[in-house]
Formats: structure tokens, C-alpha cells, sequence
């Protein structure tokens, strides 16, 4: 197995996420839009490019909203499908997606939450349909063409290592 | 995860062991001795007084293999028992484990605590240890109190039995002449997890941890 919960996805999944999301800013008026795996990896950023390191942002993200889930459960939630964290300036929105990625939405004054919030909805449902037709053809584990991805290639790995 | 759209291999390696046994140490190292265009940012999610709290995480990249950037994303949890709740959301979607023990002799019961605390909350996401990368980084050799290799591996890597027939074959450890990885001891065949011995602090066997770790994730794709 490659992980414990490995998935990959293709171009055409990437365009039809791209989509999604630039139609929600749109809609929303929010600067930018990302998507993060629940393990911490930066899937897909649209809209305005953020200024800031987006690895260490995801990995921090990933847990933010980890450790959200485990407080719901505590008091007694299933979960807490969004998440809100509002400052002066700048403000962020957290979705859950297909129970495998988080919505992440950086707005400001441009905008409000009531709206970003509103057409998030949308954007969560349509996003849910992709990710989880994704899931139903890959399966939970590595896909054939991902487990063939490095075949053979011993060597370049060796190389690599010096 | 593999991201086609972004030609990008990304893995998740997550250094485990007890409080204080140099998790956060073998990062630092690479952080410093990694050159900044390779690595991103390092986090450190840690109490005021430099204990970890949450985790610390360092973005590095490897090369490129088949046109795919390989980037591993390497993390550590907290040692501390307390922490268990943070500890066990860092494991999730984890590719590779390196257990970082503590070889002082004063150790050993906080080290075997923290690999039936590992085992646990892996067994809990319904992952098999066993099946994953996984190595163990016996840290601090230099310090006199260290126990002998014998002891710590006796304790804490005694070997997982093997039942699967295609795997029941010795397989000689590469890196300790005259050990094997898989044998048969008795009756029954056993696995072991490759070992390395270490000094963080100095930066010793640091990067041979890390580069048979992700050689281990890496070829798990071949």
C-alpha cells in the first residue's frame, strides 16, 4: 500500500474543482479559495495567490480542524461542518468536503459572512459530488496508474539518496 | 497523495516516540542543515517551554522523479503522555514512521509506553504498523547511561510474526551485517523494522534516517 490513505486525482478532476471554486469567488466576492487534504497537503488554491508559506498554512489548517472535530465529539456533536475565524481585517471559512478535504475561504471587508457563508453552502455540495464520484472510481487505495507510477524506477529513487 | 494536475508526489513521514527523545532535534537538524530553497518554513506548535505541544512540521523537497516533484512533509507529535489527543490526529493519512527512542537506560519504560502507545492509536485508524514504512532511530549513543542495542531491541523491536507465505524468506539487513530483517526464530517467522543508531543533537545518522525512511515510502510505489 502507499499509505494509509492514499488517492490521487486526475487533470479533468483538477479543472472541474477549479471551476467550482473560481464560481464561488465569484459569487462570494471572497479573495481566495483553498482546498487542503486531511492530512495536511495543499490540494488546490484559486483566486488571489496568497502571500503567505500555503505548505505550513495547510498543515496548520489540517489541524486546526482536527482538533475542532475531536472537540465536537467531546461535547457531544457529530462534527462541526464549518468553521469561522473572524479578525479585524481578515477573516477565514473552513467546510468540511467529502469528509477528506477542508474548504478554506480567506475573505475581507469585500464581503461578508452571511454571504461567504451562503454560497459556501453551494460550493460544499457541488464539491462533495466531485470528490466523492472521485472516490467511488479510485477506490480508498492507491490507484492502478499510481501504483505504477514509479515502477521500475529503483534507480532514479536510488539516485536520489545519493 | 499524488497530484497529477501538479505533477507532485507528497508524503507524510511522522517522527513518534517519548517526551524529550529528540523528535523535535532531528527536524531542527534538517532545518538547518537543509538549504532554504529545498525546505519551506519550519512550525513549531510548542508550550513556552519548548516542549512540543501540538506538532512541528517541515515541508522538504527530495527531486524529481519521473517529472514528479517529491516533497515530504515531515512532522513530530508530542511526547508527553498527556498529549495523547493531539498526538493520535497526526498519524492520520500517515506514510511513513520513524519511532525515535530514548537509549538511556531510564528510559526503556517511557520508550516500550510510547511503541504500545503508537501500535494503539495506529491500530485505532485502522492502519497496520506492520505494513507501513517504519523504522526505529535509537537516539542519544553518545550519553553513557545508553543501553546496549541488544536490550532496546529485545524491548522495543522484538519482531511482529509473519504468516503470510510469499513474505516468509530471510531478508538480510543492508545496513547491520550478519542481522536479518526477516528470519525464522523457532518455529515461527518473524519481521523486524530496520534500526538506526543516532546523536541528534551533534546531527548523527539524522539524514540516514531520513533518507531510508522516504526511500521505504517511495518504493512502497514501485
Amino acid at each position: 500500500m502507499a499509505g494509509a490513505a492514499s488517492w490521487s486525482f486526475s487533470e479533468n478532476d483538477f479543472k472541474q474543482i477549479q471551476q467550482h471554486l473560481q464560481t464561488f469567488l465569484r459569487d462570494s466576492n471572497a479573495r481566495c479559495a483553498l482546498l487542503v487534504d486531511r492530512t495536511g497537503q495543499l490540494v488546490a488554491t484559486v483566486g488571489e495567490a496568497p502571500q503567505f508559506d500555503s505548505a505550513a498554512f495547510a498543515s496548520l489548517t489540517a489541524a486546526d480542524f482536527s482538533a475542532n472535530d475531536q472537540l465536537a465529539k467531546m461535547i457531544g456533536e457529530h462534527e462541526f461542518a464549518s468553521l469561522v475565524h473572524q479578525g479585524e481585517k481578515e477573516s477565514m471559512f473552513l467546510a468540511d468536503v467529502a469528509k477528506r478535504v477542508i474548504l478554506v475561504v480567506l475573505f475581507d471587508q469585500r464581503t461578508t459572512l452571511g454571504l461567504v457563508k451562503l454560497k459556501g453552502k453551494g460550493a460544499v455540495e457541488h464539491l462533495n459530488r466531485v470528490f466523492e464520484a472521485m472516490f467511488k472510481r479510485v477506490g480508498t487505495g492507491p490507484t492502478a496508474s499510481e501504483k505504477g507510477l514509479l515502477e521500475g524506477a529503483e534507480d532514479e529513487i536510488d539516485k536520489l539518496f545519493g | 497523495m499524488i497530484n497529477y494536475a501538479s505533477r507532485e508526489i507528497n508524503c507524510k513521514l511522522v517522527y513518534y516516540g517519548p517526551g524529550l527523545g529528540g523528535k523535535t532535534t532531528n527536524l531542527e537538524h534538517i532545518y538547518g542543515k537543509v538549504s532554504p530553497n529545498t525546505r519551506g518554513k519550519m512550525i513549531s506548535l510548542a508550550t513556552e517551554t519548548e516542549r512540543t505541544l501540538f506538532f512541528d512540521f517541515l515541508p522538504v523537497d527530495l527531486g524529481t522523479i519521473r517529472g514528479f516533484k517529491t516533497r515530504f512533509h515531515l512532522y513530530t507529535v508530542p511526547g508527553q503522555v498527556y498529549y495523547n489527543a493531539s498526538r493520535k490526529l497526526i498519524l492520520k493519512g500517515v506514510d511513513g514512521i520513524v519511532f525515535v527512542a530514548d537509549s538511556q537506560i531510564e528510559r526503556m519504560e517511557a520508550n516500550v509506553e510510547s511503541m504500545q502507545n503508537l501500535y494503539d492509536n495506529m491500530s485505532e485508524y485502522g492502519y497496520d504498523l506492520t505494513k507501513l514504512p517504519f523504522i526505529i532511530q535509537y537516539n542519544k549513543r553518545d550519553l553513557p547511561n545508553a543501553a546496549p542495542l541488544r536490550d532496546l531491541q529485545a524491548s522495543l523491536n522484538p519482531g511482529w510474526p509473519i504468516e503470510d507465505g510469499t513474505h516468509q524468506k530471510i531478508t538480510p539487513d543492508p545496513t547491520h551485517p550478519g542481522e536479518n530483517l526477516v528470519e525464522k526464530v523457532g518455529n515461527e517467522w518473524i519481521g523486524r523494522a530496520p534500526y538506526l543508531e543516532a546523536v541528534a543533537v551533534r546531527g548523527d545518522g539524522v539524514f540516514d534516517t531520513l533518507k531510508t525512511v522516504s526511500k521505504m515510502v517511495l518504493k512502497t510505489l514501485s
